[in-house]
């Protein structure tokens, strides 16, 4: 303890991080900043506070559309790299299997790989196989980096989990069924909630991918990015960019809140 | 097991059966371990490999007008090779993204480093502030920068309405300086995570140990904190270098003709050019130039720590 009260001297490290905090927020909060403001333009001084560019938004039959298909792939996304992710994890945490380590491996590469290379190298199989591109061929790439964060979430959560639990269970007379039901999920299931919010979050967001796998119908980024060569539409996509970073903020503290809490630290402080 | 024990499984034959059973139980777990992790090997080599098997194919076939001759043939890496311009293009990608690892990197350290030692109550609190940012919609985040450098943006329409100028600073966008901010703060908090577990684990009596042999608190940084963080040093290092060099919103959005950058002529090759097998020879080649500057990278640090201890 001695060492820690040692290193609590104050100093400019508080600081910094303060000012590295406000770097990585400010920016993204110009757009609600200039959302609420009453021109077409983004210049300060403010010309006066509207809420005509959120009703416009939501007025706007194209941008619903887009929505819904957002949700729709992001759902289906979040549930299967969920089922996988922690199939998957299991495997790691559980059992140990001839080249463990490799299968690690391939599946970073996923989360590594510059998105356009694999944007294209999908694109390609694609065409090759005859498969025609629509929310479907999204779907499947956007499973292909969720997994891996689901994996991982869920490598993270299980990884401290005591196998003398299920065990106990196991000599305390409980079927394998209900040592899962009893024992395992509910040890996993903060993991899981984390998992699919996360998951979620990130197919609903995501666009590399998605610009080159969309056929006909568009999601909601690929909305926004048509947008935003029309200055005229400006002010409405900030609205919209507004009501997206907000929504994440409050899905995303909860996912990381649920998955952060009740896992030990690393280390502890002893 | 003890000695006399395995001897007495050796004698006895029912025993030896309960071994050969539990060996093929162990086995029986490892084969369990696959059948759990198939479905996700699955999605890996039917969405990854095979199309990046594909896209590798490809670059060896050419474009001739509408049609695709799949004649195997170099022509492509040639054609690449001998137009400077792209190589350059290639060179620049490589070099803005080396920039942007390097900012992202020295400015995610000392954060880092105070959340890992200084914090001690809340550091869930203010890992959940770093983290949050890094899931929120990429492309609002590089788009709140042309908002912020533009013409009439943000910091242009502030500095005329202080007074400070009379024209807005037309330097501020379409140039690669505001790629590189764009990028180093679009992927910092993806820098902080791999520093903060690596420093998180530093056995803490190694620090304690230092200070009793004399070293003030710089020494003993760089003695053992900062040799012993290194491996999350290069783990944040080549988790912002190698997607970056690919990236095409942020040069189109804030890079202007000079910030281009490889992933845009990617792109166009893929729509506007309509020229396939070109494209897969760019990404091939850009993928390439990413592995070999990685590894550069990985020997240096590897070297630069033996040279330490």
């Amino acid at each position: 303890m001695n060492l820690l009260a040692n290193l609590r001297r104050p100093d400019g490290l508080l600081g910094y991080s303060i000012l590295y905090l406000i770097f990585l927020y400010v920016p993204v909060l110009f757009l609600p900043l200039f959302s609420f403001n009453d021109s077409i333009y983004i210049t300060f001084p403010l010309s006066g506070f509207t809420t005509q560019w959120y009703e416009k938004m939501i007025e706007s039959e194209v941008l619903l559309n887009a929505l819904g298909n957002s949700v729709k792939v992001a759902a289906c996304v979040s549930v299967i790299s969920t089922i996988l992710g922690t199939l998957a994890a299991r495997a790691f945490t559980r059992y140990r299997f001839a080249g463990r380590k490799p299968m690690l491996g391939l599946l970073v590469l996923p989360l590594v790989v510059p998105g356009i290379i694999l944007g294209i190298a999908l694109l390609i199989m694609m065409n090759w196989a005859g498969i025609e591109l629509s929310l479907v061929t999204i779907g499947a790439a956007h499973v292909l980096i969720a997994t891996p964060f689901a994996t991982f979430v869920m490598i993270s959560r299980l990884e401290g989990f005591d196998a003398n639990l299920e065990e106990a269970s196991r000599d305390l007379g409980e079927s394998g069924w209900t040592t899962f039901w009893r024992v395992t999920f509910p040890l996993a299931y903060p993991g899981i909630v984390a998992s699919l919010l996360l998951t979620f979050t990130e197919s609903f967001d995501e666009f590399i991918l998605a610009f080159f796998l969309a056929g006909n119908e568009a999601t909601l980024p690929l909305y926004i990015w048509s947008q935003l060569r029309f200055p005229k539409t400006l002010p409405v996509v900030l609205a919209l960019g507004a009501c997206i970073l907000l929504a994440s903020f409050i899905v995303i503290t909860f996912a990381e809140w649920v998955r952060r809490r009740g896992v030990k630290p690393v280390e502890s402080d002893s | 097991m003890t000695s006399a024990a395995q001897s007495a499984a050796r004698a006895n034959p029912i025993l030896r059966l309960g071994k050969s059973v539990q060996g093929a139980l162990f086995r029986y777990a490892g084969l369990r371990g696959y059948i759990l992790f198939s479905p996700t090997l699955l999605v890996l080599v039917g969405a990854m490999c095979i199309p990046v098997g594909m896209l590798v194919i490809y670059s060896f076939w050419t474009q001739k007008y509408i049609e695709i001759d799949t004649t195997l043939t170099l022509a492509n890496y040639l054609q690449i090779f001998n137009k400077t311009s792209y190589m350059l293009l290639i060179g620049k990608s490589i070099l803005i993204s080396t920039a942007v690892t390097t900012a992202t990197v020295v400015l995610a350290y000392p954060i880092a480093y105070f959340i890992a030692f200084r914090v001690h109550q809340h550091k869930i609190v203010w890992l959940i502030l770093i983290t949050v940012p890094f899931w929120t919609s990429y492309l609002l985040r590089v788009f709140s920068w042309k908002v912020i450098l533009g013409y009439n943006g943000v910091i242009n329409s502030a500095l005329k309405w202080l007074g400070i100028v009379d024209q807005p600073l037309a330097f501020l966008l379409h140039n690669p300086t505001a790629v590189i901010i764009t990028l180093a703060h679009a992927w910092a908090p993806i820098a902080i995570l791999p520093i903060f577990v690596s420093l998180e684990k530093i056995d803490r009596s190694l620090l304690e140990a230092a200070t009793d042999l004399g070293d003030g608190p710089v020494a003993r940084f760089l003695r053992v904190t900062l040799p012993l963080s290194i491996p999350g040093v290069v783990a944040a290092s080549m988790l912002v270098f190698i997607p970056t060099v690919g990236d095409y919103i942020t040069p189109q959005l804030v890079g202007g003709p000079d910030g281009l950058m490889v992933g845009n002529l990617m792109h166009a090759m893929f729509f506007k050019a309509n020229n396939w097998p070109l494209g897969s020879a760019l990404a091939i080649l850009s993928a390439a130039a990413i592995t070999v500057t990685s590894l550069a990278i990985w020997f240096l640090t590897k070297h630069a720590r033996e040279r330490a201890k």
